[in-house]
């Protein structure tokens, strides 16, 4: 083990942790002598989940009162760090709370952050990290060169979630300062968006529409595929961007991370923003009017041809399989 | 609120359609040629226009870093509708990290003293993600991300925030910082007669010493990590293309039986 201590984030989605901090807590796992969480809210629910995956202690800023994660918990790191108990690394979840979390910490610390990071390895004393840039197409590899703790921000579906032998992992609080005008934004309500399936980055397939669909109308044509090979249904930037589909169904580099067992996708070109989501997804099938899109460079199975002809085709033959 | 003054965070990028790469020494984006504004700032700047109408009046004004005194992204901007322009350039600039970026923009903003920020969740060139909530915690401000609508209402704004599950509305007392998604508001296009006044309005140049800023805490110097390498990626490689003649969809069901989906 090259280090001695990462803290590891962990998020939570409603009463659940969210997936993408097991996977961090995971991998620190094999990194670090010593693994500890920092969440926030009521630790004891989510101690036998966090211990695991390898933490041995978790940290709780306590409830929050309303106000959001990122500088309660961003003001507690920093005042940990800087009161001398520093770990060697801070691993953070690219979620929208763990965005906030690094970006507060980063500037209350003034540490660097590197982001969209989708590996990491040891190397001599460090950790070196891995990004995909320009759709995945080429590999870039960073580390930090100051002293401190670096802050990884890394992105869902980058390493397993493996549950180990380990008993609940302790709990303790940590004291929050003074946020000032910082934390003075509260939440009123929160409200659940109901979806049909199996969750997006979840589900063994995935049917993603571009706007070769053409109109909002023939998502529709999307979503009927989905539900027949029991997956969810995904959307390009671009017609989110439109307003076709929700924001919650974007793959992509502002959207999801998906890795699915199969990839459908019906009239995206493959712009980078979308391949850098789907592009690790076991099995891509493409069907585009354009042969020249890009998708097909990636794609195991490509039809070259118009979605709103072959997707009622492929509908009826699945209907008539059910 | 009677008057509202909206600093809106733009950046201006290579044109993404373009050929994007990096400079092979530097490992930094080459960014020669003309710039544009970022589609996702167009977002910010129709939301900021619209929020300064709702509120019964104010302007918006854009901050905006770039190594050339680069503008034509800027008078994009402007032609939108924005009033006017703080420009950070400066030959010190290259190579600065988001922490860096973000003391700029923060050092910048105070100048025209806001009572609301705005930005894009994240630039579609180098997408850090993490320069407007560094600005707001360097400002002291609150900030709320990744929103879907922003409503004025007297000296707060209501957001609703996208979350894992849905989205949360949240209450903030201005001064804050907000980030807008794309697809938010519908970007105006700048009319005619918005092209030719953007011509005229006001873009103020800045260097990192008028910000009272040391050259040492930007650029490569100020940066505090660095490229290792580039490479590649494994390639994954073109599978089996074929024309759809009527049958493309029978393909699709080999595949997926083959691959036991179905």
């Amino acid at each position: 083990m090259t280090l001695n201590v990462i803290w590891v984030v962990v998020d939570r989605t409603g009463d659940k942790v969210a997936t993408v901090s097991l996977e961090l807590l995971s991998k620190a796992r094999q990194l670090a002598t010593t693994v500890e969480a920092v969440t926030w809210g009521d630790p004891s629910q989510i101690a036998e989940v966090v211990g695991a995956h390898g933490a041995q202690t978790m940290h709780s800023v306590g409830d929050l009162g309303g106000g959001l994660p990122g500088p309660a918990v961003g003001a507690a790191i920093a005042d940990q760090v800087r009161s001398g108990s520093s770990p060697d690394a801070i691993f953070i979840p690219q979620t929208y709370n763990g965005r906030d979390i690094a970006g507060r910490l980063s500037a209350r610390l003034d540490r660097p952050v590197l982001t969209n990071i989708v590996d990491v390895e040891e190397s001599g004393s460090g950790l070196i990290t891995e990004h995909a840039i320009f759709g995945g197409t080429e590999v870039l590899r960073a580390s930090f060169t100051a002293a401190g703790p670096g802050l990884f921000v890394i992105r869902a579906k980058s390493f397993a979630a493996e549950p180990g032998t380990d008993g609940a992992a302790t709990t303790d609080n940590w004291n929050v300062p003074d946020l000032a005008s910082t934390g003075a934004a509260k939440i009123i309500s929160s409200h659940v968006e109901e979806s049909e399936g199996p969750k997006l980055d979840e589900a063994p397939v995935v049917v993603s529409g571009g706007r070769g669909l053409g109109d909002a109308a023939s998502y529709q044509l999307i979503e009927n595929v989905a539900k027949l090979l029991k997956g969810a249904a995904g959307a390009s930037r671009a017609i989110v961007d439109a307003g076709w589909v929700p924001y919650s169904h974007q793959v992509g580099q502002t959207g999801k991370t998906v890795k699915p067992t199969v990839y459908i996708a019906c009239g995206i070109s493959g712009a980078t923003q979308h391949m850098v989501g789907m592009k690790n997804s076991k099995n891509i099938i493409a069907i585009n009017k354009d042969q020249e899109a890009p998708i097909f460079s990636i794609a195991d199975l490509g039809i070259v041809g118009d979605v709103k002809k072959v997707l009622p085709q492929l509908i009826e033959a699945l209907e008539k399989r059910n | 609120m009677c008057s509202m003054k909206v600093v809106v965070c733009v950046k201006q990028i290579p044109d993404p359609a373009g050929n994007l790469r990096l400079d092979q020494a530097s490992h930094n984006l080459v960014r020669e040629g003309k710039l544009i504004l970022d589609e996702s700032d167009s977002y910010g700047v129709e939301m900021g226009l619209q929020l300064a109408e709702q509120a019964g009046g104010g302007e918006v004004t854009l901050v905006s870093m770039a190594p050339n005194s680069e503008t034509s992204g800027l008078r994009t901007a402007l032609a939108m509708g924005a009033a006017n322009a703080i420009l950070v350039s400066d030959p010190a600039l290259g190579g600065t990290d988001a922490l860096g970026t973000a003391k700029i923009l923060a050092a910048a903003i105070k100048r025209a003293e806001p009572d609301l920020i705005l930005a894009a969740t994240e630039s579609s060139d180098g997408y850090t993600g993490t320069v407007p909530v560094q600005v707001a915690e360097l400002l002291g401000l609150p900030s709320v991300t990744f929103s879907k609508k922003v409503t004025v209402a007297g000296d707060k704004v209501i957001v609703e925030r996208q979350t894992e599950l849905g989205y949360d509305e949240v209450e903030v007392g201005l001064p804050a910082l907000v980030t807008v998604t794309a697809g938010v508001v519908e970007p105006r296009y700048p009319s005619f007669k918005g092209i030719m006044a953007a011509k005229s309005k006001p873009v103020e140049e800045l260097s990192v010493a008028d910000l009272g800023l040391d050259t040492s805490e930007v650029g490569t110097a100020g940066s505090r990590q660095q490229v290792v390498s580039v490479v590649p990626a494994e390639a994954r490689s073109a599978g089996e293309i074929v024309t759809d003649d009527g049958e493309g969809f029978q393909h699709i069901l080999a595949y997926l039986e083959r691959i036991k989906v179905i």
